[in-house]
């Protein structure tokens, strides 16, 4: 029951990028084209996920024990920075064709706060492993939900008539405000 | 001072602004401006790490190698950001609580690694020094004027200061997630006329 | 050395040295910014404690302690507040998940006879001027000499006696929530005694 809890409230009701404001770049970056969005999404699941668990085992190991607490931010994101880059390298080696798919967004994950946000969070939120990789897993859902509804609604706004001052950035930002509202309906789900 | 380091200094303040204008650093400019004081504190605390790293980056540019480039740029910029943490944490520790995750995350910050990449690998210490202030003010200011708009629409009030009536009803949407976006949208509507574009 | 282990190891030594450079600055920082944070902090809940508390003169840091709700399901902690050695009141320590921004912390002061004698939020992330007012005097003056015991400890709209803040019933409900958390754990530990 838990863990259902910690999954809809994830995903929904403290939405990562709608109500955490983590992962905007990527979020208005890369929601032009639904095929990208999902793509995004899919490697966001899976770096985060990963970088969770290694940074868990790390923080618990060597970090927490030998009184290093302060050394967290520089550890998470040296971790984060070369896990990226590996599976790059390893995907690039061993599957082309995923390569194709989501290779070209791994680079950009780096600089995404959100992996980095999320693994801090897990730490703060006292979670044990598998109720932080639930977390994480539902938090990297909600980012993938929304950036699809996301691009949904801009491949259509692309054949609107938008007014001028509107074009560009704001109209952007106005429909992620919408988007932001439609989730608010969520909040206040408690158990 | 020559032209060269106005033109570094004033750079980021609005040609360039890194939130107006480029769109850089999204997270903490919606997550924490929920009131000018908190857009203050953010932008004081970036603009911290900023100068710090860029100046040190500037300083060690010659002695990196290409290939552990990014991952040395980072761990001497997170380290500004943990030193900046402890200190906060310390002697404002309201401040540090108000602005809560965003601080660890001022490491991502994309404007940081940005300049450090663009600006403080290829320019002396002194010119990195001017740019990551100019860029500091631009981002201070940008945050500054966010969190006013979102707190005087939102909760009726300045910098605390509350000039409405004690049960008045305000337009609460604007300090709740929506109100980050539909500020700032109004504000680069703003800006952009004031620039002339388009 | 030849070429190739030159590029490896060249790299690989910049690294470590600045990774240990930082190790050692930050290792620097954290010995002296030790003490001020602890103060920060404890300073922060001290506060806390003297304003749901009466006087006191004793340290209610050294006196602590843990005690349980009835199910034993959570754990709280309590200070004893004395005067001239005597008990009038004392600071719990209590929670919830459940507030509209997630977790509230707040300070809960109980005077010796079961009434609730103030309350202080502690760390909340709850809508600013919404949610947030459940800290203000127009809701916590009501539950000021409430009695957990003789009155309903629940908002109107679930059938009780306190006023939610308007528009923010979630969070008033949460609050409820920590100080019946709170009353049932001071219940059990002086029923124990």
């Amino acid at each position: 029951m838990a863990y259902i809890m910690i999954f809809i409230t994830a995903i929904f009701v403290n939405n990562i990028i709608l109500s955490q404001f983590l992962g905007i770049c990527p979020f208005l970056g890369v929601s032009k084209k639904l095929s990208t969005a999902i793509g995004m999404g899919l490697a966001v699941m899976f770096v985060m996920t990963l970088a969770t668990i290694v940074t868990f085992l790390i923080y618990y190991t060597f970090l927490q024990p030998y009184n290093l607490k302060f050394m967290t931010t520089v550890t998470f994101i040296l971790v984060i920075a070369s896990l990226v880059q590996m599976v790059e390298i390893i995907i690039k080696k061993s599957s082309p064709v995923l390569y194709q798919s989501l290779g070209i967004f791994l680079p950009l994950i780096t600089t995404n706060c959100a992996v980095l946000g999320i693994a801090i969070l897990t730490i703060q939120k006292n979670y044990t492993l598998l109720a932080g990789v639930c977390y994480t897993l539902a938090s990297a859902m909600g980012f993938t939900l929304a950036i699809v509804i996301f691009a949904g609604i801009r491949e259509r706004l692309e054949r609107t008539d938008i007014p001028k001052a509107l074009r560009g950035t704001p109209i952007v930002l106005i429909t992620a405000a919408l988007l932001s509202m439609a989730f608010m309906g969520f909040a206040g789900i408690s158990y | 001072m020559n032209r060269e380091s106005i033109n570094n200094l004033t750079r980021g303040i609005i040609r360039e602004n890194p939130i107006f204008v480029m769109l850089l650093g999204m997270c903490p400019t919606l997550g924490v401006t929920t009131s000018a004081i908190n857009g203050v504190g953010m932008g004081l605390a970036t603009m911290f790490v900023l100068m710090m790293s860029n100046m040190a980056i500037s300083a060690v540019k010659k002695l990196i190698p290409d290939i552990v480039r990014i991952p040395s740029f980072i761990v001497i910029i997170a380290s500004f950001v943990t030193v900046l943490e402890m200190l906060m944490q310390a002697y404002v520790p309201s401040l540090y609580s108000a602005l809560g995750i965003y601080i660890p995350l001022i490491v991502v910050n994309c404007i940081i690694l940005g300049r450090a990449e663009a600006f403080a690998s290829k320019n002396s210490i002194f010119q990195s020094l001017l740019d990551a202030i100019g860029m500091g003010i631009g981002f201070t200011l940008a945050l500054t004027i966010l969190g006013a708009v979102r707190e005087m629409l939102g909760n009726g009030s300045l910098f605390g200061w509350s000039f409405v009536a004690e049960n008045a009803d305000t337009m609460l949407l604007f300090i709740m997630p929506p109100g980050a976006f539909l500020a700032l949208a109004s504000i680069i509507i703003t800006v952009n006329k004031l620039r002339g574009v388009r | 050395m030849s070429d190739k282990i030159k590029d490896i190891l060249f790299p690989v030594i910049t690294l470590v040295v600045i990774a240990a450079f930082s190790a050692f600055i930050l290792g620097y920082v954290h010995n002296i910014t030790l003490e001020p944070i602890k103060k920060a902090k404890d300073g922060n809940e001290l506060q806390a404690i003297a304003q749901v508390t009466g006087e006191f003169d004793n340290n209610p840091f050294a006196e602590k302690m843990t005690i349980f709700t009835k199910s034993k399901k959570h754990k709280l902690t309590m200070y004893p507040a004395r005067k001239n050695g005597h008990l009038n009141s004392v600071a719990i320590k209590s929670y919830t998940n459940t507030g509209f921004g997630g977790r509230i912390e707040l300070m809960i002061g109980f005077n010796v006879d079961g009434s609730i004698k103030s309350f202080k939020i502690i760390s909340s992330n709850e809508t600013p001027g919404l949610g947030s007012k459940i800290d203000e005097p127009k809701f916590k003056e009501q539950l000021e000499g409430f009695y957990p015991q003789r009155q309903i400890l629940k908002v109107k709209q679930d059938g009780g006696d306190v006023d939610a803040v308007t528009a923010a019933t979630i969070s008033s409900r949460a609050v409820l929530r920590a100080i019946e958390r709170a009353f049932d754990a001071f219940n059990n530990f002086n029923s124990g005694k």
